[in-house]
This record gives structure tokens, sequence and C-alpha cells, in this order.
């Protein structure tokens, strides 16, 4: 198994005429045939083609649809539940509720307080009741307005701060009753080295209280569940999940259907981004009703839906205080954040963790606490979104950074060389840091965007700003505590020169199975054509964990890797036999197999497909597998795995921004982003997460606002209500990729899906300050705000016009 | 994806036979031109409509023309249309404008300017599915009996949002319906038949948002004419939208001014939407700025007097979604932009 047999950067064969090349300092093209190249994704065409099959594509003989009926209250109990009407319209097929799925679920085995339908209570308006499978959709949506369902209402806690009061009282009575610290979803406090020491050796200390609003995922795609039951049993879910492994578990035990017996399906996902990666509700309901009509059952989520189910961005009430010698080193960071959970755990726990435990990179300061507390209220359950739990944390701590800087006299980006925490350390935390490219992310972003010529110097309205950010490649917990590998892959080869990969792995859209088909290729020296990856059919592959905490390239490209290395050794050793040679001596690689010692020798050179016929004849049916589990990381203390990461990533952003002052409107004309990727195996797949990472930062920053208004309501729940940048909106997204090469990550690779994000929510506000001296603590940053920050300055300004003495 | 509601199509090739169609029909009978307002409020069940009278296949209702002095646009033009022809761009520069910027190109492909004039108002607590209505007890202009914008209001105050209708106001714009005469017309003297009647733009409109028109449901828009403007006519069109496609807009300002040959400001006109249930005139500006020659301290006097005056009668409500202060604080600042592109 990899990592304890870590594969690093190296290529399998020897280099020929090359000296031992040393494990680190190797660029990209050096050696590899495939890696380093951009290749198109693997189903590039068919999605730009319309041939790419989602979800709601399927379509079986005989299906039923299915629709929810949901809470119009966000804090409820249900008295009765009345579907008879419903149940005799013509046709209905089925009719469910809570009672029929009484099974709590939720993807973390320690905070599990989901049901498919609502039992006893609801908790939010959108919260699921019941639902129905009928002929088609117009039948269902017509049952639905027939269920009678009475409530008695509850009080509704809408505000954070006072669901942390959690001043419970009948009328209002917890969130979750019987949950031990009624709202409180989860508390964690963790202190390393004396911080109030190391504000008494700063010479500048700053605290501010500083806002991360709600956002969401807007994946294309509305979540999708498709169900059938065979004759004999067999339950399969086509579903556009992220997660494949753990929807499996967790409606297997929900349903009470053996593992075994219950296949899940993820088809072409049309983005996710973090916001289909918890089991939810209609995943559970379609194998229910399947079971129950003996038909097929798709449920297919409306634009609005997706919005109510969210696990989006938590709001976070961050106050920071942080100290920093006139030298520019921190001494010492403080945080204490309030985390609007919304009305379920998801990865909560995880969240309130890595809200603390991310922060400590890419800058080294010897003392850090952190308090964060995560309360339950009456809205959309939050979860993670791409950069889960980490993005508004750094946001709030880069902007107290620009603020030292300016405090101090030193340039921003000089302040974070300073501080940078280096390669192969360890953080105050306990996280072991080992590739950090960081330094060169900051020269490339600074060389690139003329900031020395630049930054303090453009007319007014116009400024740059800069930030930087670290972020885990996977972590080593896996969720569900268990000594089995996090990333498992199997490969088949024949002698028609086809190798066939099965992987658990979810393509998303980050172009995972296109990393599983570079590494094949690089390995076994095949064409890319020849390539096929099966990808997260749970009846198919091998467990993979699933696509989250920018997991999916370090483990199963390196689970990949050790698949490949076991079938080489298969194939080698079919050809040495064949050859009467020791099987060291065969170089497969680069599309062909040689004798390395009598290379001239034509009967000794050959094509990979005979290869494969060569083995395949002698060593019989060929095929391997590999896999991938993370080496013991992290703090010896309580929660000290979580945020523990074989591998992290490093970023820094400079935004340009146009401030308009008349109307407040703010114009992002540029974003530099610089990453450390640790090695691009695929540098356009590379290049488009760090683009699409960072648009999505700014559009964050912008426009986004997962609202909810009075009622207790979603404020708008659409795409047009909820506004994304369109292309005319969008800046212009310069991907600088910097490789640091990893000593165990596949080739040297780490992530690159999340942490491109988080610099540039912080970058903007700091080029925001740049521009016209206001600094926007407070997300988003809407003209508004802008405006109303400038008239403070003003006045600010005046007044201390009128102190000033005159002369 | 939300559902259409199942309605019966007419597909009538000429104007005759559209309203035959809806008279026969009844009340519950809508006209589609584009479809990108009505179909939305459909699934959204804020228009309940059994008939649909398609009105793509009359061919007479589509295109631009000159009519002796009078430019004239057929409805069913499509916006993109209107915002590329040359005619309309001399003619009417702030109306080409308006039709330039309204939701996204392909919503202008398929979007008309009749359908545009003839746009439902919009609110923040309207413009939504059934369900999220519901939650809420409805309100006054659909299914409910309270308004969430103005506590108490006893009358609708959704936003008149069509782009167009601003600088059809500045230019005095005569738009034509349509109609079967109904029995009780006829009892009351009207010809049996096709009934035609010129309602000037600024004549349209109540100040109801849940039907700001004084024009039935039965009557067919066929014409938008617009009369000939002096050869020094200016048009301006300024659009309040935070992305740089797609939103309706937050606040709409058309300006107008004719200049005579010595440069002189001989007529002024400014109209807000997106305020009220219904466009608001600047009353005062022809006062400050006629008689005024852009370029002067004059000029620019009565033009920051203007800005100021018209924040008094231009008052945003909180009827849309958005910050209504900054839409508000908005209101000159795009007064006195409408005005400087007409210079
Ligand atoms: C995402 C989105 C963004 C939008 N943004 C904007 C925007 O920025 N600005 C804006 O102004 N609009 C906007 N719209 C609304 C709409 O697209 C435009 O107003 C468009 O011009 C409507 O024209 P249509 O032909 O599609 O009208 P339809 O939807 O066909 O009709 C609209 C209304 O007019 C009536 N009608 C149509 N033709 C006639 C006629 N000849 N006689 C009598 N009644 C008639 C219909 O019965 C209906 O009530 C947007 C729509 C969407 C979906
Ligand atoms: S203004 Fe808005 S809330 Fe009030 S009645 Fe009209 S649509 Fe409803």
């Amino acid at each position: 198994m990899a990592a304890r047999d870590q594969h690093g950067p190296g290529a399998p064969w020897p280099e020929e005429g090359a000296p031992e090349l040393a494990a680190t300092n190797r660029s990209s093209a050096e050696g590899f045939r495939a890696v380093g190249q951009s290749m198109r994704k693997l189903e590039g065409l068919d999605k730009a083609t319309g041939a790419a099959v989602y979800a709601d594509d399927i379509k079986l003989p005989g299906m039923l649809h299915a629709k929810t009926l949901r809470s119009p209250h966000c804090h409820a109990r249900i008295v009765r539940i009345d579907a008879s009407k419903a149940l005799a319209l013509s046709g209905v097929h089925a009719v469910i509720t809570g009672a029929d799925l009484p099974t709590k679920y939720g993807v973390i085995p320690w905070t599990q307080d989901e049901h498919a339908l609502a039992l006893d209570k609801v908790r939010f308006i959108g919260d699921e009741v019941a639902a129905v499978a009928a002929i088609d959709e117009d039948t269902a949506n017509a049952a639905l307005k027939l269920i009678e369902v009475e409530y008695e209402l509850l009080g509704a806690w809408l505000d954070p701060a006072e669901s942390r009061q959690n001043q419970l009282t009948d009328e209002r009575p917890a969130i979750h009753e019987g949950h031990k610290h009624g709202n409180i979803s989860k508390r964690v406090e963790l202190e390393f080295g004396d911080v109030e020491a190391a504000f008494e050796a700063a010479d500048v200390v700053l605290e501010n209280d500083f806002y991360f609003h709600s956002s969401t995922h807007a994946a294309i795609e509305p979540h999708c569940a498709v169900a059938r039951e065979s004759a004999d049993g067999l339950l399969t879910l086509w579903s556009s999940t992220q997660i494949t492994h753990y929807v499996q578990r967790e409606v297997s035990r929900v349903l009470g259907v053996p593992q075994s017996r219950l296949r899940v399906i993820q088809p072409n996902l049309g983005g996710a981004f973090g916001g289909k990666s918890d089991p939810f509700s209609l995943e559970f309901v379609v194998c229910k009703l399947a079971q129950l009509t003996g038909r097929p059952v798709k449920m297919l989520w409306t634009r609005e839906e997706v919005f109510y189910a969210h696990r989006g961005r938590h709001a976070m009430n961050m106050r920071y205080k942080s100290g920093v010698t006139k030298d520019g080193k921190l001494t010492g960071v403080s945080a204490d954040i309030l985390i609007d959970g919304g009305s379920y755990s998801s990865f909560g726990l995880v969240t309130t963790y890595y809200s603390g435990q991310l922060l400590t990179g890419p800058y080294d300061f010897p003392a850090y606490r952190f308090d964060s507390t995560r309360v339950f209220t009456n809205k959309p359950p939050c979860g993670p979104k791409r950069g889960h739990g980490s993005v508004q944390p750094r946001f709030a701590f880069e902007v107290q950074l620009d603020e030292l800087s300016e405090a101090i006299g030193m340039d921003p980006i000089d302040l974070r060389r300073v501080n940078d925490v280096g390669e192969h350390t360890e953080t105050v935390n306990g996280q072991r840091v080992t590739s950090n490219g960081f330094a060169a992310c900051l020269d490339a972003v600074e060389e690139q965007s003329a900031w020395k010529e630049r930054r303090g110097k453009l007319p007014a309205g116009h400024g740059l700003g800069v930030a930087g950010s670290m972020y885990i490649s996977g972590t080593n917990y896996p969720i569900y505590p268990n000594d089995m590998p996090q990333a498992g892959i199997q490969l088949k080869v024949d002698r028609s020169g086809l190798v066939t990969a099965f992987t658990g792995g979810n393509d998303i859209g980050q172009g995972s199975s296109s990393v599983v088909r570079t590494v094949i290729c690089e390995e076994l020296g095949v064409d890319s054509a020849d390539v096929r990856v099966v990808a997260a059919d749970t009846d198919l592959c091998p467990v993979d964990l699933g696509a989250y905490s920018s997991r999916v390239t370090f483990m199963v490209g390196n689970a990949t890797i050790d698949a490949c290395r076991n079938l080489r050794k298969l194939i080698c050793r079919g050809v040495a036999e064949e050859w009467g040679i020791d099987p060291s001596r065969v170089f497969l690689g680069r599309g062909e197999v040689f004798d390395t010692e009598n290379r001239g020798n034509p009967k000794r050179n050959i094509t990979t497909r005979r290869a494969f016929e060569i083995a395949e004849a002698r060593c019989d049916t060929l095929g391997s597998t590999g896999s991938y589990n993370t080496p013991k990381l992290g703090g010896d203390y309580r929660g000290g795995s979580i945020g523990a990461s074989p591998a992290y990533s490093f970023t820094a952003h400079v935004v340009e921004v146009l401030v308009d002052e008349r109307t407040g409107m703010i114009t992002v004309p540029n974003v530099w982003v610089a990453h450390d990727c640790g090695r691009a195996l695929n540098p356009m797949l590379v290049a488009g997460q760090m683009e699409g990472s960072a648009y999505m930062g700014i559009v964050e920053a912008l426009f986004e606002d997962h609202k909810v208004n009075r009622f207790g309501l979603h404020a708008g729940p659409s795409l047009l209500d909820y506004p994304l940048a369109t292309s005319v909106d969008c800046p212009d997204l310069h991907a600088l990729i910097v490789e640091s090469i990893d000593p165990e990550g596949p080739y040297g690779a780490k992530e690159a899906g999340e942490g491109p994000l988080h610099p540039a929510l912080p970058a903007l506000s700091n080029a925001i300050f740049d521009a016209v001296g206001i600094r926007l603590r407070k997300l988003p940053f809407t003209p508004g705000k802008v405006l109303a920050a400038l008239d403070e300055k003003r006045a600010r300004e005046a007044a201390s016009a009128e102190e000033a003495p005159s002369c | 994806m939300l559902r259409l509601p199942t309605f019966e199509l007419h597909k009538p090739t000429t104007v005759a036979a559209a309203l035959e169609a809806a008279a026969a029909s009844g009340p519950a009978t809508r006209f589609v031109a584009g479809g990108t307002d009505l179909l939305p409020n459909l699934k959204h069940e804020m228009i309940e409509a059994d008939h649909l009278v398609s009105l793509a296949g009359i061919e007479s209702l589509r295109g631009i023309r000159l009519d002796g002095d009078d430019l004239v646009i057929g409805p069913m033009t499509s916006l993109t249309d209107v915002a590329s022809s040359e005619l309309v761009q001399e003619r009417a520069p702030a109306l080409a404008q308006a039709a330039g910027v309204v939701a996204g190109p392909q919503h202008r492909n398929q979007g008309t300017l009749g359908g545009n004039v003839m746009l439902d108002t919009r609110c923040q607590w309207i413009n939504q599915s059934y369900f999220w209505r519901s939650a809420l007890g409805f309100c006054l202009k659909k299914d409910g009996t309270e308004c969430h914008v103005i506590e108490g209001g006893k009358r609708c105050v959704a936003a008149v949002s069509n782009d167009s209708i601003a600088p059809l106001y500045t230019v005095g714009a005569k738009l034509v319906f349509q109609s079967l005469a109904t029995p009780e017309m006829i009892a009351a003297g009207a010809p049996e038949g096709v009934q035609t009647r010129p309602v000037p733009v600024d004549a349209l409109f109540k100040a109801d948002g849940a039907y700001n028109k004084k024009v039935g449901l039965q009557e067919l828009l066929t014409e938008i004419r617009i009369p000939a403007l002096p050869a020094g006519h200016r048009g301006s069109y300024q659009k309040l939208r935070l992305r740089g496609s797609i939103d309706f807009p937050q606040l709409g300002i058309a300006a107008r001014l004719d200049l005579d040959e010595a440069g002189v400001i001989v007529h002024a006109d400014v109209v807000a939407i997106v305020v009220a249930a219904r466009p608001v005139r600047v009353k005062k500006a022809p006062d400050q700025l006629v008689g005024q020659t852009p370029g002067t301290p004059g000029f620019e006097a009565a033009l920051a007097e203007l800005c100021d005056l018209a924040t008094r009668s231009v008052k945003a409500l909180p009827n849309i979604p958005g910050d209504t202060e900054w839409r508000q604080r908005m209101v000159p600042v795009l007064i006195e932009d409408a005005i400087r592109a007409c210079v």
C-alpha cells in the first residue's frame, strides 16, 4: 500500500544516460511522457457536445417521478399528516413520510441528526416532510398540494448570537431537542504557546471584528437521483453525488439493505464544489419509493430546492487579534469565532475544527489560540464549500496582516515573506509541512502584477492587494475510523492493448479520472486513447472515500501509481521470461518495451501491446490493485489529526481593483493567482482549477449572498436573485503554476482544487484599501457598503483636519 | 426544473384571429410574445392562464418602418433588432440603448419590444415560486391580503421594471391597441368588430402594482409609434444593476434634451423607473434645464440643482431585491450621467 511505500516524485524507470536525478528539483517535462502534458479531460468532448449522460438523462422503463413536500415554517412540530387525498389521486403510486424512514443519518458518524423526511419536527423553511411518487412530475406536484399537514409553530432561532446564548423556553425550544448542548452544535477551544505573552512581546497589536456571509455552491446541475430495485431485491441508485461511498453506507443503514445489495453509481456530474458531499434526502427517498412501488423512481430538484439543501459556506462572525514586531515578525494570533451552522450538523464538527486548525500556515507564529463555536439556527444547513471552514478565517487574518504591515510601514508582500513557515517543518499546532512553494508564489504574483512599480502608486480608485494561504491535500482522518485504504484502485489489461482502471474516485468535473489516465499513460507507456476509466460505481470499483478535502489527486494518484507498479512487475516478468533475461533489464514506458542491455536487437524492442500479449500468455489474466493510506499525522491532542494533511498546497494572489467613488461599484480587471500544486500532472486542469477558484472567491465577495429574510425564508432562491458573475463581469485570471515537487505526492503533486480560492477575498479587500483607503472587514462588498465606508473616511479626515493645529 | 402549468395554445396568423381567440377563451387568457416574462410568471403560479394566444405567427406585428413622420415599431420586433436598428438609433437613441441592456443577449433575441412595454411589475416578495410565496402567507398582488413592502399598505407598489418604457416616455410615444368590441361596448354605442385606440405612453400606467396598466388583458398592442423629433434631439438611458448582464434594472433613468441650432436646450425630460408601480417623471427637469446651454456654468448649476430636487420626487421603495438606500443614492448620480450623456 502506498504511503507506507511512498511514491514521491520520480518516474519508475531509470533515466537513460542521465545520472541518478535528485528526488527534488526536477522540471515537469523532465523524464516524463504524460505527466506535465495538458491533456483534454476524459469526458471533455462528451460534455461539450451534449453527449454526456447526467443523472437526469437516465430514463428507465416504467419510471415514476417523485417530488418532495417541504415545510413552509422554519421551526414547528408536526402534529398530523394526512396523505389520503394525495394517495387517492389517479397516477399516484406512493406517498411516504418521516415514519417510513425513521433512522437518523449524517455524513459524520458522531453527529447524525438528519431524517430523510421530518419525523416530528421541521427546522427550516424547505425542510423535507413527505414525498410522492407518481406517473409524471405534474401528477406528483398536484398530489403534494393534497397532503394535509398540521403544524404547531415554535419560536424561530435566526440570529446565531441568540442561539449561542441558548435561552431555551417551551415556546422556543432547542432546534435539536435532546442535543446535549442545546443550540450549540460544536465548540472547539485550543491554545498553543503563550498568546498573552506574545502580545506583550509585540510592537503592534491589532484587534478587529470581521464578518463572512454565507454563500452557496451554485453548481449548474441540480441534485438528481434515480433508483431501481430488481426483481431479486438488488437496489441500484444513480445519484449526482461526490461521495458514492458514504451514500452507500448511509442509504444501506437507513433502508436496512446490506451494502452488498446496494449499488451506487455517480453518472457525469455538472459541478459540486462541496454541495454534493452529504447524503441527501432524495437519495433515501427514491430508494424507498422504488422498493415500495416496484418501479424505478427519479427525483430531480428544482433550483429552489437546491438552495434549501444548501450545505454552503458558513457565515462567521470573527474577532481576530494579532501582534507583530516592528521587523514584521508575527508574535501571536488569537481568534474568537461564531459560526452560523443552520439547522443540521452536516460536516459542522469538522468545520468548527477547520476554522481554527487550518490557519497555522503559510506563516509561522509561535503562539496561537482559537475558540470557535458553531450554533444551530432555523436556516438551510451549512456545510462544506470549496475551501471548507478555512476561507472565512483566512479572509479575516489576511486583512489583519495587511493592516499590520501598514501599521509598521512594511510592504505587505515582504511581511508575508518574513513570516513564511518554510519547508520540512512543523506548524504551531503540530501539523507537518513538507514541500512549500509559498515564497515562489509571492515572487510570481509580485512580478506579474508589477507590484513594486504600481502598488501604492496608482491613481485614486485604482489599487492592488495581496494575500496568501495554505490548504490541505486530503486529511489523514477518514470520516469513520477504520484501518482500510482511503483510496483503492484496480487495473485490468489485456491483449487488446487497452488498460481499464476501476476507481472509486468521484470525478465531479475537477478531472480526477483524467489524473488516473495521466498516471497510467506515464507508468505503462500507453497512449491516452488506450485508457478507460470506470469511476464511482460501487459494484465495479474499489472503495475511495470521495471527492472532498482536496484528497483525490494526492490519494487516488498515489493509489494508481501503486497499482501500475504492481502491474509493471507482472508485465516485465512475462517479457523477461520470454527473452530469458532478468526483469530488471526490461524497460517499459513511453510506448516502448526493450531490453536495456540489448536495445539494438529488434526482437527485443516491441510495442506495449505486444508486451501485454506476452505477459497475458505467461502470467495469466492481467490485473492489479493499488491503494493509498496516509501516514500517521497530526498533533498529539484531541482534534490534532483534524486538518493534518500529508501535504499542503500554497497560494498567493494579487488582485487589481477599480473602485468608482460615485457609485461604490467595484470592478476587478485582473487577478494573478500563483499556486504551489507540487507538480502539475496536467497543467491545463491545474490552471482551470486555479482560475475557477479565483473566480469563485471574487464573485462570493462581490455578488453572492445566501441571505435568509425576516420570515426565515431564503431571500431569493434562484439564479436571478442569487447573482453569479457572468462572463462580462469576470476578471482576467492569470494562473501562475508553482511546482515545489512534494516528496510524497504522486510524482510530487498536491492539490489545486480549493486552495487557490482562499486569498481572493482578502486580496480584494486589501486592494480596495490601496485604491480608496477604506478597510472592508465585512463581506460582501456591496456598493452601498463601499459608499458608507467612504463617507466614514471623509468624516474622519474632516474631523482630524479640524483637530490638527493650524500653522 | 419548475414545471409549466398546462394551457391551451392558440396560434393565429392575423391580428383579427388573435383578438377572436382571446375573446373566445375568456378572462384567463394571455397574449404571449417572446414569453420571457410570461413563462416564468406562469411557472411561479403568479399568473394563471388556461389559454395562451401566441403572437409569433402574426407577421404584421413585426418590423421597424417609417409611416409619414412617425417611426413605427411592431410589438413583435425583438429587442436585439430594436437595439441594432439604425432608424431607432438615429430617431430615438435612448430607446435603442435601453433595448440593448435588457436582460442578457439570449433574452433580447427572444424577448420583444411589445412584451417589454407590457411587462408585469416586479417585487422581491412576488417573483418567486408558489411554495415560497405560501411560506410568507402570499401578498396583495396574488393570493394574499397583505403587502410586505409597506406595512398595512392597501395597494401593491411592485416596481415597473421595463427598461424600454422610460425612453418611450421621453420621446412621447403612442401605443396603438386593438381589441374586439365587447357586448358592453356595443351597447354603449361602439361599432362591432375590431376597435383601435391609441394611448399616449404616459397615460398607460396607473399606480397599482397588482396590474399597473389602464388597458385590459384583451387589448392587443399592435404598434409603438414614435413621432418625429427635432434635429437637435438627444437621448440617453442609464441603468443601475450589479452585474454587467442579465439583471433587471434596480433603477432606470431616461433623459431627453432637444437643443436648438445655437446649442440652447429647448426641451428637457427626465423619467425614472423601478421606483414605484409606474414611471415617475421628474417634473422639475424642464424648469431647470430649458434655456440653459450645456458647457456653461449656468447649466452646471441647473444640473446640480435638478439632481438635488429629483431626490425628493424619485423615491425608491424596498420593493425589488437589493439595497434600497443605495438605489436612492444613485438617483442623482444616474440623472447626472443621463443628462451628461446627452450633451
Ligand atoms: C433573467 C431575466 C432577466 C430579465 N431582465 C430584464 C431587464 O433587464 N429589463 C427588462 O425590461 N426586462 C427583463 N426581463 C423581462 C423580459 O425578458 C423582457 O421584458 C422582454 O422584453 C419581455 O418580452 P417578451 O416578448 O418575452 O414578453 P412576454 O413574456 O411574451 O410577455 C410579457 C407580457 O406582455 C404581454 N404582451 C406581450 N405582447 C403583447 C402585445 N402585443 N399586446 C398586449 N400584451 C402583450 C404578455 O401577455 C405578458 O403579460 C428579464 C427576464 C428574464 C427571464
Ligand atoms: S408591493 Fe410586493 S409585497 Fe406588496 S403587494 Fe405588491 S408584490 Fe406584494
